[in-house]
């Protein structure tokens, strides 16, 4: 009876506590409201996880947002209108996330920035398709948000998960021109993801031929038999999905037992510590890695202004939506208007300078010019593979 | 022909390390019943102390041969040294206890000497150097075997020889098999029985450490988790050849490395865990005492 009347007693005060945050969420939106109608600003939307256990992927994407809006601001902003932000939490559950969106088509978006998790950005796509509204990702990794062709108003400032897989597949076949492929993998989700990419391009082409595809366990005491199985499978390549430790046991044991077997790894491999335990064996090994944006002058000055107005240093793809804030604003300011068109067609045939370099989009909205290149492994530290 | 001969001594390479581990396991639990869950981080404190006597005796400039022998050397001692203050912390105060609580004391240890290391050394992955050179007259046929594995094999089998004869023909040997058979009659005949389990925990320990130098020394690399993985191998190995006997757990042992070897090389390595636990499974269904374990009458 008592923990039954505790059980009450806790459900209300759940019910309290949500029903007073819907009346002061639904306040603040009426205030918000108010301003931006009569000066016909452009509507720049941002939807993530701000709160919550992945808010550390969303929160950096508003702050991006906010600063490339405040420059923007400042110099006049886009077609002499203001831009502004309307920000939206997801907490990257699907569930939310539709209700996010309908939230900001209700409020005459423009563009959005978001969201965050692929999941959540799957659910809310179809709302801003059917309304027209471009949304533009700076972090969802999922190959089928764009490769579906579902949906054409889906932009991405980041590779998909297969553009390593590509890129590894195709630096074997047209650059190595090698005919025989062993595709390895860890087991894990990202290894395995990538090899069963890797796979099936290969099997797509026929300029080379997949001679052996398997998961190692991670871990194992050692990986002999698996580098016989290599061997005798006359691979001339093998391209491997997962992470230095097991990277660098299979190649020490390839190389011990006097195979020159070319080696191919992700960016989990594109790691010192790879080169530091692997030693000698690593001369040689290729890995694809993100391009490099350390010398990038946007970059840095897009890192010291969020150290400068937030006291730290910037969290997870803050980059990405810095450059999709900027590729969003300046398509607007191209096609001279928010028509959804126009936008789109900017979108695709512009080039703009972002902090990840010069970037555009193809037809299926992943960036031209972001992704990953191939280094290889000489004299012990990696170098970029021109 | 020459791949089946290539996945015969992969599995017999690895089979060896299983069994320089398995042998700790099972002559543990011939003579006090404990499953010591904490040997396998014995196993990787030996290779931890071989690397760092390395990294030193090669600085101060020893040749190849002191460096392999006393960095083993010293591996060898300061893993037996561990095996023995484990025993007497961890298990000789619970030896009246139920057989619940050293169990639940030797994960407890496990952990400790994990983390111990974690927090000592890093948790990182470290290069270990290749201590066993290349032998020329092996290199037209290194694509078979490699020295490091033709080293293993023969390490292995020394240790085996050493270790039976030890068993079979020494005083301490004798002490070790009475305890194993009846520890109340052995103490009652005037074994100290004390001295007899240190001493079984000490070989144990000693044959841990030198599988930990021998197979971080073949696949370069080490840290603080190795331990885990080659222990339930080496744990499984001891069941499979019947846990409390000696020759059982490095046929055992054999028998795991081998099925391993053919089921990466002949279905694939995705399943290689599958097929060495499904052989366990089997063998423990028609023999659940294991290949070679006997099994006891209990005593009511």
């Amino acid at each position: 009876m008592k923990s039954g009347f505790r059980k009450q007693l806790i459900s209300l005060a759940v019910v309290i506590l949500y029903g007073f945050f819907l009346i002061s969420c639904g306040e603040s939106e009426k205030t918000a409201d108010a301003p931006h109608k009569s000066a016909e600003t452009i509507k720049l939307g941002v939807a993530g996880a701000h709160s919550g256990d992945l808010a550390s992927y969303g929160v950096p994407s508003v702050r991006a947002a906010e600063i490339v809006v405040r420059d923007i601001n400042a110099k006049g902003g886009i077609l002499g209108r203001r831009v502004e932000l309307l920000i939206e939490d997801d907490v990257c559950k699907p569930e939310i996330a539709t209700n996010t969106a309908t939230k900001l088509v209700t409020e005459d978006v423009d563009v959005v920035l978001g969201h965050i998790c692929s999941g959540a950005t799957k659910a809310a796509l179809g709302i801003y398709k059917d309304s027209k509204i471009i949304i533009m990702s700076p972090s969802c990794t999922n190959p089928a948000l764009t490769q579906s062709g579902d949906y054409p108003n889906f932009f991405r400032t980041i590779a998909s998960d297969d553009v390593q897989a590509r890129l590894e597949v195709d630096f074997a076949i047209d650059i190595l021109k090698v005919k025989k492929i062993a595709v390895l993998h860890d087991k894990g989700d990202y290894g395995k993801g990538l090899a069963e990419f890797a796979k099936k391009y290969l099997k797509a082409s026929d300029k080379a031929e997949l001679v052996l595809y398997e998961g190692v366990t991670p871990g194992a005491v050692d990986y002999s038999a698996v580098v016989q199985k290599i061997k005798h499978s006359g691979a001339e390549a093998v391209i491997f999905g997962g992470y230095h430790p097991e990277a660098s046991k299979i190649i020490g044991q390839m190389r011990k037992k006097g195979m020159e077997t070319v080696f191919i790894s992700d960016d989990g491999v594109k790691d010192n510590t790879f080169i530091k335990v692997a030693g000698e064996y690593a001369e040689g090994v290729y890995a694809t890695g993100p391009l490099d944006t350390s010398n990038n002058p946007m970059a840095i000055a897009a890192i010291e202004a969020h150290k400068n107005t937030y006291g730290s240093e910037p969290g997870a793809f803050f980059l990405n939506a810095y450059s999709a804030s900027l590729c969003l604003l300046n398509a607007i300011q191209k096609a001279g208007s928010t028509n959804y068109d126009a936008v789109s067609k900017a979108l695709r045939t512009e080039y703009v300078d972002t902090p990840l370099g010069k970037i555009s989009f193809d037809e299926h909205g992943d960036a031209i010019g972001v992704g990953f290149c191939m280094y290889q492994v000489h004299n012990g530290v990696y170098v970029e593979v021109k | 022909m020459e791949y089946f001969l290539e996945l015969i001594l992969g599995g017999l390479t690895r089979g060896s390390i299983y069994a320089l581990i398995a042998l700790g396991y099972t002559m543990v639990y011939g003579i006090i019943q404990l499953i010591n869950f904490a040997h396998g981080e014995i196993y990787m404190i030996g290779a931890f102390t071989a690397l760092i006597f390395t990294s030193v005796l090669t600085l101060l400039g020893f040749n190849e041969i002191a460096v392999i022998v006393l960095a083993s050397l010293a591996a060898v001692i300061y893993s037996s040294a561990y095996g023995y203050t484990v025993e007497k912390i961890a298990y000789m105060p619970l030896r009246r206890a139920s057989r619940l609580s050293p169990l639940i004391s030797a994960i407890g240890m496990s952990i400790f000497l994990q983390n111990y290391v974690l927090l000592a050394q890093t948790s990182d992955f470290l290069p270990f150097p290749n201590l066993i050179p290349e032998f020329e007259f092996i290199k037209p046929y290194r694509h078979i075997i490699s020295s490091p594995e033709i080293v293993i094999l023969i390490t292995t089998s020394t240790a085996m020889i050493l270790l039976t004869f030890l068993i079979k023909f020494t005083r301490t040997g004798k002490a070790m098999r009475a305890t194993a058979q009846d520890r109340n009659m052995a103490m009652l005949v005037g074994v100290n029985v004390n001295r007899v389990i240190s001493i079984t925990f000490v070989i144990g320990s000693a044959l841990a450490a030198l599988g930990g130098v021998l197979i971080a020394s073949h696949v370069g690399q080490i840290n603080f988790y190795i331990g885990f993985v080659a222990g339930i191998k080496a744990f499984t190995a001891a069941v499979l050849g019947g846990i409390g006997s000696i020759p059982g757990a490095v046929l055992g042992a054999l028998v795991l490395g081998l099925t391993e070897s053919f089921a990466t090389g002949y279905v694939s390595s995705d399943y290689e865990d599958v097929f060495a636990f499904g052989l366990l499974v089997l063998i423990l269904i028609f023999k659940p005492a294991g290949i070679l374990g006997r099994v006891t009458a209990r005593k009511v």
